[in-house]
């Protein structure tokens, strides 16, 4: 066990080298930070003034070195925007994206899950049909458009939920969120149940194709002969037997859920990590941007790390095949 | 009094390559206490009827005709609320394969207590140390830590005992058997035989024990029906079919048990193999392997017909007593 996680740490460390090359090399690929750094009429000494200052001058290995040296030390530069260290103004921006995840996680699995498994216990009725050919839906609807539609209808027509923007915030140790606060909270459901709306489609997929699988076991009908009616045989047996797999995914997606948070929240104005890295992006702001693809990583290493732990709790299998060993 | 008594049982697995009928036109009847072997092999429709009783055909299977009557109610016509009251309560079933019945993720614990609760309204403490006295029943040391357990964590034949307790928590009227120790070693096999029939015998439990292997039910049954292609083709008391078979197929089943019979003869195999139930042969099912086939038997299948006192035989040529001796 302890063997097997040292060996993911590993791996994690190489792709976060991996991803510092291609990260650096890429974003300095893209356009000039000078160009919007200096004003068009600075005098040529001013320029050279400016670009020595932020290591523009040198040759591109040694602003490389330089960088991974300062990465390190936690320093991915300063926002040349805003002013402040990159890393601690994504920071600042990310319990916004944080909670909204969590939230669009957890509607997903709400939704999903019951859905999938309905649908495999009524695979071949038309309930279960039905359901499918609502994923499909939820699959290829483009976020901006489901997004638009729910403001469109639940904002504007009927005025149940706001539509942009965060609402009340409450601090808890020591980030704002809205999640705690009834007011912040109405103002995450519409961008949340966006944000979920794709991986509800996909929970609903695992879970009936799991539930269909875990129905032609002997262990279902031996529960069956025993008398246990349909509802525990489904959401005890047949529920903790598919949460494996679907923890797994999810945890999985949860990376990707925070990382692809950019559209919802630009449609919904949510002041998350993905707004500020488009606005970012529109202003070239270098420093930001690395260090955004940075901490995304980093996010996704950390998640897959645990869901490997969560995994080995959830089965008892692998939990004593990874003892003995 | 009967406990059970099925009368005609069919049971059709409707797939694409056409209706196949795994059980047709299969009765007996078990009283209290009593042990039926259901005796054929591989395919002949043993595990389809066990599971027509407690009516778990998974589609495309049914039960299509045929009563199933037990204690007086019919049980084909019950509606499934009633027939899961009586599922694991009074009828209880041990499946094929242990490895697969319990499910791998609930502790035993969990999976005896539902047992227990499902039909009756008693506390998870009431049915715990219902599930540690079954345990204990059936050879399992140290119950009371074991239901914590994890089926992975339990050998085969183990758990093979777990799914016995099971059947035995809520005091069955009939336990269906279905070759519970086919997967199991050797001892293991007649230990948990010797244990069951001691159950039945104690508790008036009606047992019916499926098996492919004649010699298992030879020391446990008190009558055998035996099955070939979804019907029965002979039963019986035990004994009178095991020394005077009337049947060639019960014959050559019987011929082809090592140590059974004179030393020295040669062990006998039924030529041929079990008929693809999708596409019956014509007249006796078993006819393209008899040894006594004819023309009759080509031309029309045989019905049940009273062989000697409690047995009944469907054969065109049935072996006569003083022939089966020779
Ligand atoms: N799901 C199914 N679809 C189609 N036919 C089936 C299905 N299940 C069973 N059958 C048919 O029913 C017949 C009897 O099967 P059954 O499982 O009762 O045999 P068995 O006597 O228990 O054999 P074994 O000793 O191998 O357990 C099979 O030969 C098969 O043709
Ligand atoms: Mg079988």
């Amino acid at each position: 066990m302890l063997v097997y996680l040292l060996r993911r740490l590993a791996q994690s460390v190489f792709v976060l080298i991996a991803m510092m090359i291609v990260v650096f090399f890429g974003v300095y690929m893209i356009g000039n930070p000078v160009d919007i750094l200096i004003s068009p009429d600075a005098t040529p000494a001013e320029i050279e003034e400016t670009m020595a200052r932020f290591g523009f001058d040198q040759p591109v290995y040694i602003q490389f070195l330089k960088f991974v040296g300062n990465a390190l030390q936690g320093d991915l530069g300063r926002s040349f925007v805003h002013g402040e260290p990159a890393v601690q103004l994504i920071l600042s921006y990310m319990p916004a994206t944080l909670e909204l995840a969590a939230l669009g996680l957890l509607f997903s699995v709400a939704i999903g899950v019951p859905l999938g498994v309905y649908a495999g216990y009524k695979a071949d009725r038309w309930q279960g049909r039905a359901i499918m050919t609502g994923s499909i839906f939820g699959f290829s609807l483009p976020n901006f458009w489901v997004g638009m539609l729910f403001i469109l209808i639940f904002a504007v027509q009927l005025q149940w939920l706001p539509s942009t923007g965060r609402g009340d915030t409450v601090e808890v140790l020591g980030m704002r969120l809205s999640i705690f606060s009834s007011n912040g909270l109405q103002y995450m459901i519409l961008p949340a149940l966006t944000l979920a709306l794709y991986k509800a489609s996909l929970v609903t997929r695992l879970a009936r194709a799991g539930t269909q699988e875990a129905l032609t076991q002997d262990y279902v009908k031996f529960a069956r002969a025993k008398g246990v009616s349909e509802t525990r045989i489904l959401f005890v047996h047949v529920l903790k037997n598919i949460m494996i797999p679907i923890i797994t995914v999810l945890g999985l997606e949860l990376g990707s859920m925070i990382a692809f948070a950019v559209v919802t929240e630009t449609v919904f104005a949510w002041p998350g990590m993905g707004k500020l890295l488009i606005d970012s992006i529109t202003t070239l702001d270098r420093p930001v941007i690395v260090a955004y693809l940075m901490l995304t990583v980093i996010i996704f290493i950390v998640i897959n790390f645990t869901v490997d732990v969560i995994y080995t709790l959830l089965d008892p299998r692998v939990r004593v095949k990874g003892e003995a060993a | 009094m009967s406990v059970l008594e099925l009368r005609d049982l069919q049971t059709h697995f409707f797939t694409d390559a056409g209706v196949v009928k795994a059980v047709d036109g299969v009765s007996f009847s078990l009283d209290e206490g009593e042990v039926l072997g259901l005796v054929g092999e591989s395919g002949s429709g043993k595990s389809v009827t066990g599971f027509s009783i407690l009516r778990l055909v998974d589609p495309p299977g049914r039960v299509v005709g045929g009563q199933i009557n037990f204690r007086g109610q019919d049980l084909a016509a019950l509606p499934e609320r009633e027939m899961r009251a009586l599922r694991g309560n009074k009828i209880a079933m041990i499946f094929q394969d242990p490895m697969m019945t319990l499910n791998p993720v609930l502790k035993i614990e969990t999976q005896m207590v539902e047992a227990v609760r499902a039909h009756e309204k008693v506390s998870h403490a009431a049915a715990r140390d219902r599930a540690i006295s079954a345990l204990d029943k059936v050879g399992i040391p140290s119950p009371a830590e074991r239901l914590a357990a994890y089926p992975h964590q339990f050998s085969g034949g183990m758990r093979q005992r777990v799914a016995i307790a099971i059947a035995l928590l809520n005091g069955p009227d009939l336990i269906v058997a279905d070759e519970p120790t086919t997967a199991l070693d050797v001892t293991i096999q007649s230990q948990i035989l010797a244990e069951v029939q001691e159950l039945a015998r104690d508790t008036g439990t009606a047992l019916i024990w499926i098996t492919h292997d004649l010699a298992v039910v030879a020391g446990l049954a008190d009558k055998i029906s035996v099955m070939y292609a979804g019907r029965i083709v002979e039963s019986g008391p035990t004994d009178a079919v095991l020394t005077a078979p009337g049947h060639p197929y019960t014959a050559g089943l019987l011929g082809s048990i090592p140590g059974h019979g004179r030393r020295g003869e040669r062990l006998t195999q039924i030529p041929g193999m079990a008929p693809n139930m999708a596409h019956m042969p014509q007249g006796c099912a078993f006819g393209p392997r008899c040894p006594h086939v004819s023309d009759t038997c080509r031309g029309s299948a045989p019905q049940i017909t009273d062989y000697g006192t409690g047995r009944g035989l469907r054969c065109h040529h049935p072996i006569l007593a003083a022939e089966g001796a020779a």
